[in-house]
């Protein structure tokens, strides 16, 4: 569906987008994940034809970009961040404005499509309300019926919930769901349970490079399989702690973190793959005057992952 | 062709959702109905040749402050995004654009047809003249509305979109009235270039196909270099 080679943008010198390779296969549902400033609106941007690329190629349905710009950004529907709209206009006005632009002019059509997104997009009471007086969800939501105005094939959202309360969260997920079964569906964010929850596939950018591009469910598996446990004691020092954890010949590597409390020490240790360590640890432990404050087997997968990533990179 | 039909049929009625077309109309009707009438009855001529002279000079104030917010509004405002994602090219946007400033401006001369109608009342008026005026007027009108189209894609400030508008038009109004500090060599090359002789023929009721084009040149430089400003920026 969308074919994206060496796709490189540069702010004069400050390189914001290196190289970025990327396939997107029809009816999936792509996070794009990354710290912020890690490249993934000016991505997204390019995509969608607002920016020019320095250098790369982006090609739609086999359909070069810039010579197939127009019908290009026909098959998509884009909501840019925190949704700019004008704000001077009410929210019908708005959406049969946006209707005729992308070329739906018949009226009666028209009119059923906005009664759709208006039911989907949960617009209905607030279709006649000048958008300048809405809340920041609900003008998400106007955005959203924006993108989705002539059910395009390719969807693409670019943090739909930042801003948004928990209970706003919930609905743009479930509509993202609810037409990521038909669409292709790309979207940004950087909160992680979001992608985790959403997603089929995740591609993780940092720093204009893609690092890390594989499905949800692998990726988790991939993380769990890393068998990471955090440990926290009272008693001994991080030195003492660690070269004790090291002795015990199980193979583990530990690494110390910052304790939550000043008389406590804190440690990741990663295991052998197929073993878990933890009833091990428990039982030498068990042999010292030492407390275990905190015996953990990591399982926010794609948090450890994201700032593994991440951090090796900065 | 109806891209720009639509985007200008937008920006149209965008003016009159605000207050800014009410509040542009009534100030220019003040401004020249007050210049041109405090002087009417003193000559006793019945003609609108002072209400044209007082055109560019006005025009050059009111209508970068009609197209700055063009496209300076959008780029702050962040929909200029929403806008170019969508099934459109930067020819359309800046044709939409530029089609409804000329229009609104055409609008606001439209209440001024009321002084020939009343001057025709109380003295024998040459029509001609009053024809050609307006003629001239529309072609100033998108002169000028080009040139704020372009100074308003320069910049996400509309005050400083309007000051670059203001300083392009302003400079065309008057470069005619500064001919004697010019070398002498140059002086009608330099009197090419100032609006006001090819829009003062206008008002004499001559259609000279050398003013025509000379605004229509005006336009398409603008609007092209709108074009590549729009390219460049992004």
């Amino acid at each position: 569906m969308i074919e994206i080679q060496d796709l490189t943008k540069y702010y004069n010198d400050f390189c914001a987008v290196d190289h970025i390779s990327l396939s997107v296969r029809p009816g999936e549902i792509l996070g794009l994940l990354g710290p912020n400033g890690a490249g993934k609106t000016t991505t997204l941007r390019m995509l969608t034809g607002y920016f020019k690329p320095t250098s790369g190629q982006i090609l739609v349905k086999d359909l070069h970009m810039p010579e197939h710009t127009l019908t290009i950004k026909a098959l998509m529907g884009y909501l840019p961040e925190s949704a700019p709209l004008y704000h001077n206009m009410l929210v019908y006005d708005y959406l049969s404005y946006v209707a005729r632009l992308k070329g739906l002019k018949d009226p009666a059509r028209q009119l059923e499509r906005l009664h759709t997104l208006a039911d989907l997009c949960g617009l209905s009471g607030i279709m006649h309300k000048p958008i300048v007086t809405l809340s920041k969800g609900l003008k998400q939501r106007v955005g959203l019926a924006h993108a989705m105005m002539t059910d395009p094939e390719i969807l693409i959202l670019d943090e739909p919930t930042s801003g948004l309360d928990p209970n706003q969260i919930a609905e743009i997920r479930s509509i993202i769901r609810q037409i990521g079964q038909r669409k292709t569906v790309i979207f940004s964010t950087h909160i992680l349970s979001e992608a985790e929850a959403t997603c089929d596939r995740i591609v993780i950018i940092n720093k204009g490079k893609v690092v890390a591009d594989d499905t949800t469910t692998r990726l988790k598996q991939g993380a769990l399989q890393n068998n990471l446990i955090r440990l926290a004691l009272k008693g001994p020092d991080v030195k003492t702690a660690c070269q004790f954890l090291a002795d015990m010949n199980l193979n583990l590597s530990v690494s110390a973190l910052t304790p939550d409390m000043e008389d406590q020490v804190r440690v990741e240790i990663q295991g052998p793959p197929d073993r878990d360590v933890r009833s091990d640890i428990y039982l030498k432990i068990k042999e010292t005057d030492w407390i275990i404050m905190e015996l953990t087997k990591e399982t926010q997968a794609l948090e450890h992952i994201f700032q593994k990533l991440t951090r090796e990179n900065t | 062709m109806s891209q720009i039909k639509i985007i200008a049929l937008k920006e149209f009625k965008d003016y009159f959702i605000s207050p800014i077309a009410y509040i542009v109309i009534a100030l220019f009707l003040i401004v020249v109905g007050w210049f041109f009438f405090s002087t009417f009855f003193i000559y006793s001529r019945a003609d609108l040749r002072d209400f044209f002279a007082l055109l560019p000079m006005v025009f050059s104030f009111f209508v970068p402050a009609l197209t700055m917010r063009l496209f300076a509004e959008e780029k702050n405002v962040g929909s200029y995004e929403t806008l170019l994602t969508m099934p459109v090219s930067f020819v359309h946007i800046a044709l939409g654009k530029f089609f409804a400033a000329t229009l609104f401006t055409c609008t606001m001369l439209v209440p001024t047809l009321s002084y020939p109608i009343f001057i025709s009342l109380i003295g024998d008026l040459d029509w001609g003249p009053v024809a050609g005026g307006y003629i001239g007027a529309v072609f100033l009108a998108g002169a000028y509305c080009a040139i704020g189209l372009f100074a308003s894609a320069l910049t996400r400030n509309q005050i400083i979109a309007f000051i670059i508008g203001c300083a392009l038009c302003f400079t065309l109004t008057i470069i005619n009235r500064m001919l004697f500090f010019m070398p002498s060599e140059i002086v009608a090359v330099i009197e090419y270039f100032g609006a006001n002789t090819h829009f003062a023929n206008f008002s004499k009721g001559i259609l000279d196909t050398r003013d025509i084009l000379y605004f229509i040149s005006l336009i398409s430089i603008f609007l092209f270099s709108t074009h590549l400003v729009m390219q460049e920026k992004n």
